[in-house]
């Protein structure tokens, strides 16, 4: 197992009335890429900006590289300088009154590195981030993506322990953000920084990630893999949120038949374990668009709209009062009021608790 | 189970987080405002009420005080002054029609400029009349010269003779004198107030006009509303914070203003509180004075109050912000050669007129002989005991402005005091920004900027009386200060700390936080921060209110007038008293002289910096 390089205990963050975190316990292990994922103002640029040191927290311990950096009861509280972290700002915050340059030797500086030093390692990091020839620019000339390149590169050239990212592809247009996507997982894979991304949209913590913690109200609901997040939501909040394409969710009768039991979602018959579901009579079943079957065994549903994209289609069909998205083969035809006979693929679907929301299957 | 990194596990836990909370920068520097203000608003505040309420020295002789044989041993309380104020056979002439001629003229005064002020300011941003820029420029010079300058212009031209002194322009063209009304009193004085204070409305106004998206217009427009409802219903809710702001702005300075109601009202025995505060400190009767200057304060402050009720929102006294869109304008059509023509009479009467007849007063020779030949440039640069034509002394035996010594050295203290105030008073005004702002809704950064906005609601003349009782005796470590320039400096800073912690706020509420942090993440400790990060990016901000407080140091008087001594005299103060003695071409050439020094301050710092003039007035 690799080391453990930051541990956060008991954690809780509280303005007033607001909490932003609320008692969060999180083990980050060298070399990882954690995306922080959930909606504004879940508590997770409260986190990052804790770990940094930029904020206080009300209660609780923060260990990095096994260090107590921060400890409420022992009124421990080591400075953000102090913690060999970098962080990329939401905003880049760059120094708009520096040339690139400048902005990024501003850390080097402030060490007293011999100016030659300081200028070997500034041209090298510009010629890493495909900077080359900006160096006496001002940032505010530059173009939004070369802005965040010059914001990494001020973190990097620090050869800081772990690198903390909050929302940094939030300001680039849609094409840009594609771009940088790769760049930074490839920045994260060269450098073997242990990494914490913030951000709240699904795509780009599903790209880059090794590990994404969905955070919701202050709380984290669950860490795991990018595939297990997205395969095996841990709850209804999570199933919704990791939801891109939409997720199908129905109000599922428990059945039995012959002493088997199974689930109704929507008319398709969803085969569980024996002895899975035991008092309910109801479940949620979670279904993704693209688990469903076009397949005659089916169920017939009318489809209500049909939207073709290219690589895939995705057809909105419905039966009685269930209404699903369907996400199929681009070479998929249909026409609203065609009937069409959905099944699906062999266990690929959710089940939640619908009083506490919890995940049973 | 893990060490623990770096030194702070020195001491206890308690001990530690004191420590770490307190030697934040902000905390720091909050604390050591907090003394300053406290010592500098707070205590003349509390100082101001004492003295109102005991006996002083001189009250042994007070009428109330000999016929009871009451003992007036000095700072034993007493209420001889309120009953004197506001309940004796004294009440109707130093108190109820001083405050009623004070409210008549700062009614007048803020229904007048904020008319003027509103429509220009609406004919400049939203229609289509041309040379708006020079129109702009233009209306917004009486806002860097002071304002007495037309009054004294406004008596060159329509002196009479009832009161003495060569007649003005006006009895020396028509051969009849103009009469009381015109001459003195009520109306000159919101005349001439309000020629210089449209242009706060305006700055105010055009500002606020400026940053409405033409956008929120143009849809009420689509949803078929008429220009005149827009204009009701959408443009005027919401400038309407702004001309609540100009309001407050302009009715304060009413309450408080002296140089004008001094020039045009004592003369005809027409007082207003200001004047008569002055009047009541220099007849040795400072008991009466402070309890004047406690309703012109209560004044002040109940109009802020309501003004507050009503909008809402403590701050909004300052809406002017910089950015602008391109708002859609409204076309004029034929009127719009006739409204540019109206506006440049008005500009010339309101901005150069006066500047001219005062310029051509300080080259008479006799005052109110008008024709060329009484011209003479002595009263500018005359040697001393210099002989006109007709063989009689020039200016009683006195050198020209410009080779006086003691004007010099009066200039020398003026530009001294205007240098020095606006320094400090910008710096401690990014200080206070810088700690209002980080430690934002926290106790100590809530009473530093309660505490620096107090001066605001102390009209001038108040202030400076606040600052006589205060500092006439020793306090403590803090020496007798009357009498020296320091007093000046302290009471100059002081009353201007609400505007320069106002612009100091807006200039670091500009700087994102982020970039404070991400070099706090680099390893820079708090002076690198501030002269790296913070000052650089604050600069053009802080010149700004460096700007405005140097030319408005620079044209103070009534702050300042109780507080001078013959060894501390700036050119205002003179100003004052050569016109008192009828020595009107000093006073005039003196006149010009300050507004020649502050154009040429605003020139330089705007030649130097591309500050905008209307960043940072808050009033």
């Amino acid at each position: 197992m690799a080391r453990e390089k930051i541990r956060i205990v008991n954690l809780c963050k509280r303005w007033r009335d607001v909490t932003a975190i609320d008692n969060m316990n999180l083990s980050i292990e060298e070399g990882d890429f954690i995306t922080l994922l959930g909606p504004s103002g879940c508590g997770k640029t409260t986190t990052l900006r804790s770990i940094a040191g930029l904020e206080e927290p009300t209660s609780g311990e923060l260990y990095l590289n096994n260090k107590l950096v921060f400890s409420k009861k022992e009124e421990i509280v080591v400075s953000p300088a102090k913690r060999n972290l970098g962080l990329v700002f939401q905003s880049y915050a760059l120094w708009p009154h520096m040339t690139v340059f400048d902005n990024i030797a501003f850390g080097l500086r402030i060490k007293k590195l011999p100016k030659s030093e300081v200028k070997m390692k500034v041209l090298s990091v510009l010629k890493d981030m495909k900077l080359e020839g900006y160096e006496e620019r001002y940032p505010q000339e530059l173009s939004g993506g070369q802005q965040q390149r010059i914001a990494i590169a001020r973190m990097i050239v620090n050869r800081p322990d772990i690198y903390l990212m909050d929302e940094p592809l939030s300001n680039l247009d849609a094409k840009l953000r594609v771009d940088m996507r790769s760049e930074l997982k490839e920045l994260h894979q060269r450098s073997g920084a242990t990494t914490v991304y913030v951000t709240h949209d699904q795509v780009e913590a599903m790209t880059m990630s090794t590990k994404i913690s969905i955070m919701k109200d202050g709380v984290i609901q669950q860490i795991g893999t990018p595939e297990e997040v997205y395969r095996r939501p841990a709850n209804l909040f999570v199933a919704e949120f990791i939801s891109n394409p939409k997720m199908n969710f129905f109000n599922a009768e428990v059945l039995s038949e012959g002493g088997n039991r199974f689930i109704n979602a929507g008319g398709i018959k969803l085969n569980i374990k024996p002895g899975l579901i035991q008092n309910q009579s109801s479940v949620k079943a979670a279904i993704r668009p693209e688990d469903f079957i076009i397949t005659d065994s089916g169920i017939e549903y009318e489809v209500t709209s049909y939207l073709p994209s290219g690589s895939t289609s995705l057809v909105y069909a419905k039966r009685g009062e269930d209404k699903i998205a369907i996400m199929l083969d681009g070479s998929y035809k249909a026409e609203a009021g065609d009937k069409i006979k959905v099944g699906i693929k062999k266990g690929l679907f959710n089940l939640y608790d619908i009083e506490t929301g919890n995940k049973i299957f | 189970m893990s060490e623990i990194m770096g030194s702070e596990t020195k001491g206890s836990p308690f001990l530690r987080r004191f420590i770490r909370v307190m030697s934040t920068p902000q905390k720091i520097m909050g604390s050591i405002l907090f003394i300053l203000l406290v010592l500098f608003v707070f205590f003349p505040a509390v100082n101001l009420l004492y003295t109102a309420f005991t006996f002083s020295f001189s009250d042994k002789v007070l009428p109330q005080v000999v016929d009871r044989g009451i003992k007036a041993v000095p700072g034993k309380f007493t209420l001889v002054h309120f009953e004197r104020v506001f309940d004796s056979g004294l009440t109707k002439n130093m108190f109820l029609i001083p405050l009623l001629h004070t409210i008549i003229i700062t009614i007048g005064l803020t229904f007048t400029a904020l008319t003027i002020g509103t429509i220009l300011a609406w004919i400049v941003v939203r229609s289509d009349i041309p040379a708006k820029k020079l129109i702009a420029n233009l209306a917004t010079i009486p806002y860097i010269i002071p304002a007495w300058p037309t009054a004294l212009a406004w008596l060159t031209v329509f002196k009479n003779n009832r009161v003495g002194g060569a007649p003005g322009w006006f009895q020396y063209i028509f051969h009849v004198a103009p009469p009381n009304w015109l001459s003195y009193g009520p109306v000159p004085i919101i005349i001439c107030l309000s020629l210089h204070y449209y242009a706060y409305a305006f700055i105010i106004g055009s500002g606020a006009l400026a940053t409405i998206d033409s956008r929120l217009e143009e849809t009420g427009e689509l949803l078929g509303a008429s220009k005149w409802q827009v204009m009701r219903k959408i443009t005027f809710p919401l400038v309407l914070p702004s001309i609540f702001s100009a309001f407050i702005l302009t009715f304060s300075r009413g309450i408080g203003v002296f140089g004008t109601p001094a020039f045009l009202g004592i003369p005809v025995r027409y007082f207003t509180l200001s004047t008569q505060l002055y009047s009541n400190i220099r007849n040795n009767l400072s008991g009466d004075a402070y309890v004047i200057a406690i309703v012109m304060i209560l004044i002040t402050g109940i109009t802020i109050y309501m003004n507050i009720k009503v909008i809402g929102a403590r701050k909004s006294f300052v809406t002017i912000s910089g950015k602008g869109f391109r708002a859609k304008t409204v076309s004029l059509g034929s009127m719009k050669y006739i409204i540019l023509i109206l506006i440049i009479i008005f500009l010339i009467i309101a901005v150069f007129m006066p500047l001219y007849v005062l310029t051509w007063q300080s080259l008479m020779d006799v005052d109110g002989n008008y024709s060329f030949s009484n011209i003479t440039f002595h009263f500018w640069i005359g040697k001393a005991g210099s002989l006109d034509s007709r063989g009689i002394l020039l200016a009683e035996g006195q050198a020209g402005i410009l080779r006086n010594k003691m004007i010099l050295s009066g200039a020398w203290n003026s530009i001294k005091l205007a240098l020095f105030s606006a320094f400090f008073a910008s710096v401690l005004g990014i200080l206070i920004g810088y700690s209002i702002v980080r430690d934002r809704g926290k106790i100590l950064s809530k009473m530093n900027d309660a505490l620096s906005f107090a001066p605001y609601i102390f009209p001038g003349i108040a202030f400076g009386a606040i600052y006589l009782s205060m500092f006439a005796k020793a306090h403590g470590p803090i020496p007798a200060l009357y009498g020296t320039f320091a007093i000046l400096v302290l009471v100059s800073v002081a009353k201007h700390v609400p505007y320069s912690s106002r612009t100091g706020t807006a200039a670091m509420m500009q700087v994102n936080r982020e970039l404070e942090e991400a070099a706090e993440l680099q390893g820079a400790g708090f002076l690198t921060r501030f002269s790296k990060i913070i000052f650089p990016l604050t600069k053009s901000g802080l010149v700004a209110g460096f700007m405005l407080s140097f030319i408005t140091v620079m044209r103070e008087l009534s702050l300042v007038v109780l507080l001078v001594t013959p060894k501390t005299k700036v050119l205002t103060t003179m100003i004052y008293n050569y016109v008192q003695l009828g020595f009107h071409q000093f006073g005039d050439a003196i006149t010009m002289l300050v507004v020649a020094i502050t154009l040429t301050g605003t020139v330089i710092i705007r030649r130097f910096q591309k500050t905008d003039l209307s960043k940072g007035i808050g009033g």
